[in-house]
């Protein structure tokens, strides 16, 4: 019971504070980077569901992000549909679909699952170059609506702020209430050892399937949100490049915790434009930032802070000893 | 545990440093958005050598009535999203007038919706011709309309009465809107297209695609691409010994081509901006010395010749520089200024632009050129 009050007393915090950082943080270009951060979050949370937790690998993450994005633009944008109905669509269809092709790339593991994976972005991606006549090819679909509702359209960076990050938190509650149930254990006792999940009694291979395919239906929500935040999408920003770039927000962040998603998403999309100033330099500090924080932070951002915490408390109290 | 604090405090200070920012006053500030990496690279680097080029010879020479321009390039790398990131932070953060760029139509079309809504001025490098039309308030461009290429291919398939050809087109955003152009104007220079295929952007081997071309009733062939696709499918022309005339688009008007194609690219005929043919122009040619002086400058800042894609962002600086020195201050103002922007000349042809037309050339932009003995010959 103590154990549940402290979980809801950090998501409250957390809600608290996305709640009040516009007000501090409002000049409007961090806004605009936040918008992503959201965006972001949701899909290093989808992806540390599958890789975190069930420890099953998809190198495939941005073609169903894709996937949510043009559903979503080409029944509201060539079609008109309201874009929340589209939303809805965009969400099902994806989860179907990956639940359907999950079945025989779930069979596979560790590199054959990643190449499998790899190999549905590719197929996805080339989709979206040369399907002109619905995506409108390389050079992308304009003219998405913002969201709306009623007369009240999210059209402003704040109103978008709010809208991805209230779907956030919701996938963060709903997330967390996952990994704490019945079955969270049971992912967790698949990443383990699968045979013995098995014999215990976990139907390993419907649950991979599953968490799969919610995995995809969550990336495809955040795929919807993007394209009604940008009201324009174009196959590049959904190329096997962003796929490594979740990756690397979970891994970044730390496998195996929501919070840690958070933090990932957040580092990688703020970090960039901070080193922007790097001017063309930028990619290598950004690259020897990665390969610091993996080499001293194994666990990820969400272990590596209290650890590093802990050890400046220790630090402190044998310095401070002396002095007593 | 020392080299974690090591860790630290490096990042603490990569951050810090970077978070400094230093405004000097009394400057004009103008935003660039290329691709200096990824895939359009190709696009992006010769632009932000030329912008960069360009704006230090402006200040060399004092600026813009007596005020320095300050240039400040981000790098898209070809990704809509962080195009559109990039574009935020120039109007947002750093408050520029006026964006040159992005380099691909993908990005442009992203980035669009930011101009109009912050009402910045924006000079697309791209070459889409949706970019500009239907006209959009904020929003100009330097790079000529694939349709201005493709009408001069087809006039000259006029003359010399080929009424068939087979298109051969890359899937990329430059290929799909020339793909595009060329089977919206066939009807009206009478052409039939009898064969129509396309290539990826990495492959090595067209020789399927050609194959089928022989086959068919084509009289000419007309290929669109970006090096190197093109280079490889004048290779494979050659090698199946293929004797229809063989056209291509201005994607390859550089020197590379001929490099890459080698002695296969002898006899191809494309359109192309007058930059790689400055040299050879008459002397009355109006855009002669603009050219003369960007090639020259070129050659001298980055050892290698200047292409028509560099053209694009020097095109974009002068017509900025020009609205400016007429008055332009505020962003609006320079938009005003912008699209009463008449005969200028520059790289990429004669600017004229007009409340109904913000892509300002017409298709004297392009000339069409033969390579012969590995350079450009203007072909009469």
């Amino acid at each position: 019971m103590r154990f549940l009050n402290s979980e809801i007393l950090k998501f409250i915090l957390l809600a608290l504070f996305i709640l009040i950082l516009p007000h501090v943080a409002h000049e409007g270009y961090l806004l605009n980077v936040l918008v992503f951060v959201g965006i972001h979050s949701i899909l290093a949370l989808a992806l540390n569901l599958l890789l975190g937790y069930a420890g099953q690998i998809s190198l495939g993450h941005a073609g169903f992000f894709g996937l949510g994005a043009y559903i979503s633009g080409i029944l509201t944008a060539t079609y008109s549909l309201n874009p929340w109905i589209a939303m809805l669509i965009a969400a099902s269809v994806v989860t179907l679909l990956s639940f359907a092709v999950g079945f025989p790339v779930l069979k596979l593991k560790g590199h054959y699952l990643a190449m499998a994976t790899l190999g549905l972005g590719v197929i996805i991606y080339i989709v979206f170059n040369e399907a002109v006549d619905y995506t409108g090819g390389p050079s992308g679909l304009s003219g998405i609506p913002n969201l709306s509702i009623g007369t009240f359209s999210f059209d402003t960076d704040i109103r978008n702020y709010y809208l991805i990050w209230t779907f956030a938190l919701i996938a963060i509650a709903l997330s967390l209430n996952l990994v704490h149930s019945r079955i969270g254990r049971a992912l967790r006792a698949i990443h383990d050892s699968e045979v013995a999940a098995r014999v215990m009694g976990v139907n390993a291979r419907l649950m991979k399937v599953q968490i799969f395919a919610l995995s995809a239906g969550l990336s495809a929500i955040a795929g919807s949100l993007y394209a009604h935040t940008m009201t324009f999408v174009s196959p590049a920003s959904f190329g096997f490049n962003f796929s490594v770039e979740l990756v690397t927000m979970v891994i970044i962040g730390g496998l195996a915790s929501i919070y840690g998603s958070l933090l990932g998403a957040a580092l990688l999309t703020v970090l960039p434009e901070l080193l922007r100033a790097f001017q063309d330099y930028d990619i290598i500090v950004y690259g020897l930032l990665l390969i610091i924080m993996t080499m001293f932070m194994p666990g990820g951002l969400a272990k590596g802070f209290p650890q590093a915490a802990s050890y400046l408390r220790t630090r402190f109290g044998k310095r401070s000893s002396p002095d007593a | 545990m020392k080299r974690f604090l090591a860790a630290a405090c490096f990042t603490v200070l990569t951050v810090l440093s970077a978070t400094i920012c230093i405004a000097a006053p009394g400057t004009i500030k103008i935003g660039a958005l290329f691709s200096v990496t990824g895939p359009p690279s190709f696009l992006g680097e010769p632009e932000r050598n030329t912008a960069k080029m360009e704006v230090d010879e402006i200040n060399a020479k004092g600026g813009i009535n007596g005020k320095k321009i300050e240039l400040i390039v981000y790098d898209t790398t070809g990704d809509a999203t962080k195009a559109v990131q990039a574009a935020n932070r120039l109007i947002k953060e750093d408050k520029v007038v006026a964006i040159i760029g992005p380099s691909t139509t993908g990005e442009s079309m992203a980035v669009l919706p930011v101009a109009e809504k912050e009402q910045i001025p924006l000079i697309s490098c791209a070459a889409g011709s949706k970019i500009t039309d239907p006209v959009k308030k904020w929003v100009f461009k330097t790079a000529q309309n694939d349709g201005l290429a493709v009408a001069k291919i087809y006039e000259y398939l006029n003359k010399k009465k080929i009424s068939k050809i087979a298109i051969i087109t890359v899937s990329d955003g430059f290929g799909s809107s020339g793909r595009e152009q060329l089977k919206v104007n066939a009807a009206k220079f009478g052409i039939q297209i009898v064969e129509d295929s396309t290539f990826g952007p990495k492959d090595t081997d067209m020789t399927a695609q050609l194959t089928k071309i022989r086959g068919s009733q084509a009289q000419a062939i007309i290929c669109w691409g970006t090096n190197p696709g093109p280079a490889m499918i004048a290779k494979n022309v050659k090698q199946l010994g293929i004797k229809l005339p063989l056209f291509m688009s201005h994607g390859v008007s550089s020197k590379k081509f001929i490099e890459l194609a080698g002695d296969a690219a002898d006899g191809i005929i494309l359109p192309s901006g007058r930059v790689i043919v400055s040299d050879v122009l008459p002397s009355s040619d109006k855009q002669k010395k603009s050219l003369i002086a960007f090639v020259k400058d070129y050659q001298k800042h980055y050892k290698t010749e200047g292409d028509h894609f560099g053209g694009h962002a020097w095109d974009a600086v002068m017509l900025l520089k020009n609205a400016i020195e007429k008055g332009g201050e505020t962003p609006s103002q320079i938009r005003d200024q912008l699209e009463k922007t008449q005969n200028i000349a520059g790289i990429g042809g004669i600017f004229n632009f007009s409340p109904t037309d913000h892509a300002g050339l017409s298709k004297d932009a392009f000339v069409l050129v033969q390579i012969k003995d590995k350079d450009w010959a203007l072909v009469k």
